[in-house]
C-alpha cells in the first residue's frame, strides 16, 4: 500500500466542507484540434474541499485543471468559478486568475527575478498593492512555506522543492480562493517531495479549496476529501479516499491503482 | 572467492592539486605545449604573429606626420634610409582629421575668432594657422561636442545602472536638443515635435481606463501626426522670432559628413531599430492573422532587399511619392531606411529570445493575473532581450559599420571623405592610411559596443538557468 504523505496525525479543525460553490463545471468539452481531450465532465467543488485527480498520463487531468484559469480553452459546456463564467470575456478571465492560484510541475518561477520579486510582482502589478504592504505579504508566506532567508536570492540558486514552495509562496500572496496544483512534485527528486507535501498539507489545514493532480496517494489519502479517477477524458469514478482505494468498484479503477500501489 | 568487504575508518583530508597542472606553467602546459603537434603549431603561430607585427610596424613608424603631401611624405621616408616596400604617410590624417570626423560642417568662426583675435574670414581661411587645433576642435565644433556629450549623458541612465535617475530627463529630451543643435535653425521646431509626443503619452493615459487599451495605442499615435502634420508647424512660428527664442546658424543636411554623419545616423538605427524590431517580433507572434501578416511581409521584405538599393530608394525614389516642392530631408530619409532595415533584423533576433522561453513562462504569468501587455513588460521581454543580447549587439555593430554605405549615395561619410581626400592632388594615391583611421574609430566604437554586451551578460546572470 501506499506511504503516508506526513507521519503526523492531520488537524482536521478547520477543514470544512462548505456548502458555498467554488466550481461549477456543467457538460464541459474540449479538443485539441479533431482530438477530443475531455468529454462531458461534469464536477461542482464546494469551498473548502480537498479534490485529488488521479488518473493514467493522457487522461486529460491536466487539462482539465487548466480549464479552470482558462490556460486551455473549453469548447462546450460551461466552467463557472468563484461566481464568474468563464468565457472569451478578459475581464472575466482576468478576474477569475486573480482569485485562482495555480502551481506547475516544473515551478516556472520567474528566474531573472529574485524570490521576493517573483512573490511581490501580480500584487504590485495586479492587485495595485503598494510595495511595502506586498513585500511583507511576500515574506509572511515565505515564512510559512519555510524559506524566508532565500528571499534576495534568484530561483536558480535554490534546490526543486525549494522552488516549487516559492512558487505555492507566489500564488498566495494573491490571496487566492482556489488553489490548483498540476502534478506539483512529478518533477522532484523523492527527498524534496516531503517539503513540498508538507507545504500542501499545511495549507489544506487551514481550509484552502484545493484540486490537485498528482500520483501522491498517500497525500490523496491523508487529505483530499474526495478522489477523482480520470481516464480517456472522462471522469470514470470518484470517492472519498478510504471507499476509493479501499473498494474501487471500476475494472480501470482497479487497474490504475494496481500499478501505482502494487509495489 | 574473494573478500569484498570495505569500511572506511577514516574520511580522506583534502591535498593541493600538483604544482605542474595550476598557475601560469600548468595554463600554458594546457593550453599551449599540449603534445607535440600543439606545440610546433604554437611556435609556427607565434612566429607568424611576429612577423606580421614587425612588418605593420616597420610600414607604419615612419616620421611623415607633419607632411603637406605624398610626395613630401616619400622624400622623408627615403631621408630615413628606410628600405622596406613603402612606408607609410601620416600627413594625411594630421592634415584632414577633423574632417574625417566632422565633414564639412561649418566652423563657429565667431566664436574662434574671439578666443584667438583672428578676424572670422582668417579663422575660415585656415583655422588651425591661428588656434590651436585641440581648440578648433572643441569649441569650432561645440555644437556637435555637445550633441555627443549630451547622447552619452543621455544613455548614462539606460545603461549603467548607477547613474543618477534624474538624468532620465536628459534622456527624454536630448534628441530634440541634438536635432536642434545639429540643424539649427529655431528652438521652437524641435520643441514642438517634443510637444506631439507629450500629447500622444497624455492621449493614452487619459484614453487607456475610458476607452481600453487598444483604442488609447492607436489615438496615442494618431493624436500625435495630427499635430505634426497640420499644428505643430504654425505653433512654431509663432513662438519663432518672439523674445523667448533661441536661434542657432541653420546647417544644411549635405553639410553633415565623417564620422559624426557615421555616428548620428548609427545611433538614430540603434535606438530606433530596438522598440521597432520588439513590436514587430511581438507582431509576428501575433494571434490577429492581419498584424501578423504586416510584420511577416515587412520583415521578409526589408530582409530580402540589399540596404544600398533601399538607400538609393530613400536618395532618388521617395522624391516621386511626395508632394511637389516638399523637401523631406536626405539624412532624414536614410535614417528611416537605416532603422526599417535595422528593425527587420532585430524583430528576428528578438524573436529567437522569445522562442528560447519555456512555454510554462508565460503560463505562469497568465495564472498570476497579469494581462498581456504586463505580462511582456515584466517577465517576457527581460527574459528574451537577455537572451538575446548578443545578437542585439552583433546587430547593432553590423548597423553601424553598414552606415558606410551612405557614401554610394554621395553622402561624405568617412569613406565618402576618404575619396574626396584621394582626389586632392596632394594626396592623390594614398590608400592604407585613411582607412586604417577609418578603421581605428570604427573599432573603437564597434568594440566598446562588444565588451558592453559582455559586461551586461554577466550582470544580468542569475543562477544557473
Amino acid at each position: 500500500m501506499s506511504e503516508l504523505a506526513t507521519a503526523r496525525e492531520i488537524d482536521r479543525s478547520k477543514m470544512k466542507v462548505s456548502d458555498e460553490v467554488a466550481i461549477q463545471i456543467n457538460n464541459m468539452n474540449k479538443w485539441y484540434g479533431t482530438f477530443h481531450v475531455l468529454r462531458d465532465i461534469n464536477l461542482t467543488v464546494n469551498q473548502g474541499e480537498r479534490i485529488v485527480i488521479a488518473g493514467p498520463s493522457g487522461s486529460g487531468k491536466s487539462t482539465l485543471i487548466r480549464c479552470i484559469n482558462r490556460l486551455e480553452e473549453h469548447q462546450q459546456g460551461d466552467i463557472i468559478v468563484d461566481g464568474t463564467e468563464l468565457t472569451s470575456d478578459l475581464k472575466n478571465i482576468d478576474k477569475i486568475r486573480r482569485e485562482v492560484g495555480m502551481c506547475f510541475q516544473h515551478f516556472n518561477l520567474f528566474p531573472h527575478l529574485t524570490i521576493l520579486e517573483n512573490c511581490t510582482l501580480a500584487p504590485i502589478w495586479v492587485r495595485k498593492t503598494p510595495r511595502k504592504e506586498a513585500e511583507e505579504t511576500a515574506m509572511h508566506f515565505l515564512e510559512k512555506v519555510k524559506i524566508p532567508e532565500q528571499a534576495n536570492k534568484y530561483p536558480g540558486q535554490l534546490s526543486g522543492g525549494q522552488q516549487q514552495r516559492v512558487a505555492i509562496a507566489r500564488s498566495l500572496c494573491m490571496k487566492p480562493r482556489i488553489m490548483l496544483f498540476d502534478e506539483p512534485t512529478s518533477a522532484l527528486d523523492p527527498e524534496m517531495i516531503k517539503e513540498v507535501l508538507d507545504t500542501m498539507i499545511e495549507l489544506a489545514e487551514e481550509g484552502m479549496t484545493m484540486l490537485c493532480v498528482t500520483h501522491e496517494m498517500g497525500f490523496a489519502r491523508q487529505v483530499a476529501n474526495r478522489v477523482i479517477f480520470m481516464d480517456a477524458g472522462q471522469i470514470v469514478e470518484q470517492n472519498e479516499p478510504e471507499e476509493f482505494f479501499n473498494n474501487p468498484k471500476s475494472e480501470r479503477t482497479k487497474l490504475f491503482l494496481s500499478q501505482i500501489l502494487g509495489h | 572467492m574473494s573478500n569484498i568487504e570495505f569500511v572506511r575508518t577514516e574520511m580522506l583530508p583534502e591535498k593541493e592539486p600538483p604544482a605542474s597542472t595550476v598557475g601560469p606553467i600548468g595554463w600554458m602546459r594546457e593550453n599551449l605545449f599540449n603534445g607535440i603537434w600543439n606545440s610546433i603549431i604554437t611556435v609556427l603561430f607565434v612566429l607568424a604573429i611576429v612577423w606580421t607585427v614587425l612588418s605593420l610596424l616597420g610600414w607604419g613608424i615612419q616620421p611623415t606626420w607633419n607632411a603637406k603631401s605624398l610626395s613630401e611624405c616619400r622624400e622623408i621616408i627615403a631621408a630615413t634610409g628606410y628600405t622596406g616596400h613603402s612606408g607609410a604617410c601620416w600627413g594625411v590624417i594630421n592634415d584632414r582629421w577633423l574632417q574625417l570626423l566632422y565633414g564639412f560642417y561649418p566652423l563657429d568662426a565667431n566664436l574662434l575668432s574671439a578666443v584667438s583675435g583672428a578676424s572670422a574670414a582668417e579663422i575660415l581661411a585656415d583655422p588651425r594657422a591661428h588656434v590651436a587645433t585641440p581648440i578648433v576642435m572643441i569649441l569650432g565644433y561645440w555644437r556637435l561636442n555637445l550633441a555627443i556629450i549630451l547622447l552619452f549623458v543621455g544613455l548614462a541612465p539606460v545603461l549603467i545602472e548607477r547613474a543618477p535617475r534624474k538624468l532620465l530627463i536628459v534622456t527624454v529630451l536630448f534628441p530634440f536638443i541634438d536635432v536642434w543643435l545639429m540643424w539649427g535653425g529655431s528652438i521652437w521646431g524641435p520643441a514642438m515635435a517634443f510637444v506631439g509626443f507629450v500629447l500622444g503619452y497624455f492621449a493614452f493615459k487619459i484614453l487607456a481606463p475610458i476607452a481600453g487599451t487598444l483604442i488609447a495605442v492607436i489615438m496615442s499615435a494618431v493624436v500625435p501626426i495630427i499635430w505634426w502634420l497640420f499644428l505643430s508647424g504654425s505653433a512654431a512660428s509663432i513662438f519663432a522670432g518672439s523674445p523667448i527664442d533661441l536661434t542657432l546658424e541653420p546647417v544644411s543636411s549635405r553639410q553633415f559628413g565623417g564620422f559624426f554623419l557615421s555616428i548620428s545616423i548609427g545611433v538614430v538605427a540603434i535606438l530606433g531599430s530596438l522598440p521597432l524590431g520588439i513590436v514587430l517580433a511581438l507582431g509576428r507572434q501575433s494571434d490577429l492573422f492581419i498584424v501578423k501578416a504586416l510584420c511577416v511581409g515587412f520583415i521578409e521584405f526589408i530582409r530580402g532587399v540589399p540596404l544600398i538599393t533601399l538607400l538609393f530608394v530613400a536618395n532618388n525614389l521617395l522624391n516621386i511619392f511626395m508632394p511637389p516642392g516638399t523637401n523631406f530631408d536626405v539624412i532624414l530619409r536614410v535614417m528611416i531606411m537605416v532603422t526599417l532595415f535595422a528593425a527587420a533584423y532585430m524583430a528576428e533576433v528578438v524573436r529567437g529570445g522569445l522562442a528560447a522561453l519555456p512555454k510554462g513562462q508565460y503560463e505562469a504569468a497568465d495564472a498570476l493575473g497579469l494581462d498581456y501587455w504586463k505580462a511582456q513588460r515584466l517577465i517576457i521581454m527581460p527574459q528574451a532581450l537577455k537572451i538575446s543580447i548578443p545578437g542585439i549587439v552583433s546587430t547593432f555593430i553590423g548597423v553601424f559599420k553598414d552606415t558606410t554605405l551612405v557614401s554610394i549615395i554621395s553622402l561624405m561619410d568617412p569613406i565618402g571623405l576618404s575619396n574626396a581626400i584621394r582626389a586632392n592632388q596632394e594626396w592623390n594615391g594614398i590608400v592604407w592610411e585613411l582607412y586604417a583611421f577609418i578603421a581605428l574609430l570604427f573599432f573603437v566604437v564597434c568594440f566598446s559596443m562588444s565588451r558592453y554586451s559582455m559586461f551586461l551578460e554577466r550582470k544580468l546572470q542569475t543562477g544557473h538557468k
